[in-house]
């Protein structure tokens, strides 16, 4: 049997009255897309938060790779290797495309403390960083001012950053949003390939791309859980259709 | 090379034409006011790094200043009147050599720096500010409270300290030594900012979440950040005393504070040179505006509103428009 990298058991986080996650629990195996679905609200960013350290739950567990992280920082969760993008985008906006891009290489290869040698000279961070921005078509925006790209760009490079850290688990919030149709397609097909190397736990509004990308889905209400399953599962569910794609179709 | 490059090329000349030519005209007074620049303006290039390149605005960098000072204060203190520092556990002498007391002033700043920085980070903004400004102000009374070492009055050092191979007393030597240590300090700036921990410093300013999320802790960053600019203050306090042979709890003054932030708001935040432009523009104000009016700091309140209003960047900014400024 194998294990699951990242398990989430019975996570609640109350904002006041509002119960924002509730009694959630959800596996991410190896190899696997599992997308994280739901209405605007639902509590998806917040539990990718309490994932990823920056919120800490009320209750319930984070276990990743087999060690609970659950009393673990944002820093100390990187370390051991959750890669993550954000929803809204947070880089460096005064820095150029390709110091992003080494920063995350910095943070998982380098040694971000070192105060002589330059940087933008490491060959081998270099190399980490620059093979990300390619992966990530942004090879002709090195050295670009992060705050000048667009909207699809800086999604773009949120994924090239998280690419750099070589990470034994991706969380992405949203990586397509803003993305266009050529750019949604592009990184359907470069998230296809990456669940080889590292997992994606994947929250994603553009329905196309999850139900052509999600080896599981689970479908996010009001904070909990209404179901998980397999793409045909989720389609075919009556409370789904009725809390969520009933939206859309 | 770049605008800006040729502006602070022409900015460290100019500093040094100045001296040279008063030197040659005998004007001791210019030298010592060209002097006087040189070493706020490496209290500004140390400040510069904990405010430019890490966006911590501190108002308690007069502790690392007067830490300076006093450290130079009091080796000299005993050196002069032959008494020993102290005689428990083991028997520590005064000094009156510079290199020493640098060392020593230097390594007082980062500690205290480290003390400080370690408790004052887990804030930010306003409380962050609140807090450096409550340690310098807790040292300036600390200072005022001490009868052993001036008290109020401070304490006066007859001659100039020693550097080999020296004379101290002569303006332009003494100059000279301010100045290399200036260039110095500039030159560790720049290597600084396009270090790794430059890089890393300068994203977590700008989006701490992104920092955290590659396993970079921006508390880290800006512990160590908060470290090197004290102990670079620290040294400009020891200066600072040995220019004027005079060391006084007023060193400490959150006035002090507020003056040097002005020589970087002045020059250009984050702007390598800006604390040499602000710091030679706050003196030539001073010169120029002092002997016309009591009040002209009131001038000074106003040009600062104006650089903060209409020239974020300041002189180097404006001057040289925007830039990368690490590459
Ligand atoms: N820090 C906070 N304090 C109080 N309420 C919050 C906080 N953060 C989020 N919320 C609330 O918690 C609920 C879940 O928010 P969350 O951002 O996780 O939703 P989401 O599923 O990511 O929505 P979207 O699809 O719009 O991104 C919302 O009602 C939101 O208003
Ligand atoms: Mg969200």
């Amino acid at each position: 049997m194998t294990e699951p990298v990242l398990s989430i058991r019975n996570i609640t986080k109350m904002f006041g009255a509002l119960a924002a996650s509730d009694n959630v629990s959800l596996d991410l195996m190896p190899g696997e897309i599992h997308a994280l679905i739901g209405p605007n609200g639902a509590g998806k960013s917040t539990l990718i938060q309490q994932i990823s350290g920056g919120l800490t739950p009320d209750a319930g567990s984070v276990h990743f790779l087999g060690r609970d992280v659950t009393g673990l920082d944002t820093v100390a969760r990187a370390r051991l290797g959750l890669g993550r993008t954000f929803q809204i985008s947070a880089l460096a906006m005064e820095d150029t495309v390709l110091q992003n891009a080494m920063l995350g290489a910095l943070g998982a290869k380098g040694r971000p403390f070192s105060i002589l040698r330059p940087i933008m000279r490491d060959k081998g961070l270099r190399q980490v960083a620059e093979a990300a921005l390619d992966r990530m078509g942004l090879s002709t925006h090195h050295n670009t001012v992060t705050g000048e790209l667009s909207h699809g760009q800086r999604r773009q490079l949120e994924v090239a950053v998280a690419l750099t850290l070589s990470p034994r688990a991706f969380l992405m919030d949203e990586p397509m949003a803003g993305l266009g149709t050529s750019g949604t397609h592009d990184l359907t097909a470069i998230l296809s390939n990456l669940r080889h190397e590292a997992p994606i736990l994947l929250v994603e509004h553009d329905m196309d791309a999850v139900f052509a990308l999600a080896d599981r889905i689970s479908v996010l209400d009001y904070g909990r859980i209404i179901a998980t399953g397999t793409v045909d599962e989720i389609r075919a569910h009556p409370d789904v259709r009725r809390a969520y794609l009933g939206e859309e179709t | 090379m770049t605008r800006e490059t040729w502006i602070n090329a022409a900015l460290a000349l100019g500093l040094l034409a100045v001296p040279l030519w008063a030197w040659v005209a005998d004007e001791p007074f210019t030298i010592t006011l060209a002097t006087k620049v040189a070493i706020l303006a490496l209290a500004g290039v140390g400040l510069n790094i904990a405010l430019g390149l890490g966006g911590l605005v501190s108002l308690g960098h007069a502790a690392f200043f007067g830490l300076g000072g006093y450290a130079m204060g009091i080796l000299a203190a005993h050196a002069q009147n032959y008494t020993p520092l102290m005689e428990w556990p083991l028997v520590v002498e005064g000094t009156k050599s510079m290199p020493v007391i640098w060392l020593v002033a230097v390594i007082v700043s980062a500690l205290t720096a480290l003390l400080i920085g370690a408790l004052s980070l887990r804030t930010s903004g306003v409380y962050f500010i609140m807090i450096t400004l409550a340690f310098g102000q807790m040292l300036y009374y600390f200072a005022i409270s001490w009868p052993a070492y001036g008290g109020e009055d401070g304490l006066s050092i007859y001659v100039r300290n020693g550097f080999p191979g020296l004379n101290t007393l002569d303006p332009i030597q003494f100059f000279a030594i301010c100045y290399v240590l200036l260039i110095l300090a500039l030159a560790f700036s720049a290597r600084l900012a396009r270090s790794p921990f430059g890089l890393a410093l300068n994203a977590a300013r700008q989006s701490p979440q992104r920092v955290e999320t590659v396993g970079i802790s921006p508390y880290r960053l800006r512990l160590l950040a908060f470290v090197i600019s004290g102990a670079i203050t620290g040294l400009a306090g020891a200066l600072f005393a040995d220019l004027n042979r005079f060391v006084s709890p007023s060193m400490f003054s959150w006035q002090t504070s507020g003056e040097i932030m002005v020589f970087i708001i002045l020059g250009g935040t984050a702007r390598l040179f800006g604390p040499v432009a602000g710091a030679a523009l706050f003196i030539f104000l001073e010169q120029a505006l002092g002997g016309l009016s009591e009040y002209w700091h009131v001038h000074l309140g106003l040009l600062l509103l104006a650089v903060v209003l209409f020239a974020r960047g300041g002189i180097i900014g404006t001057l040289a428009g925007q830039g990368a400024r690490n590459d």
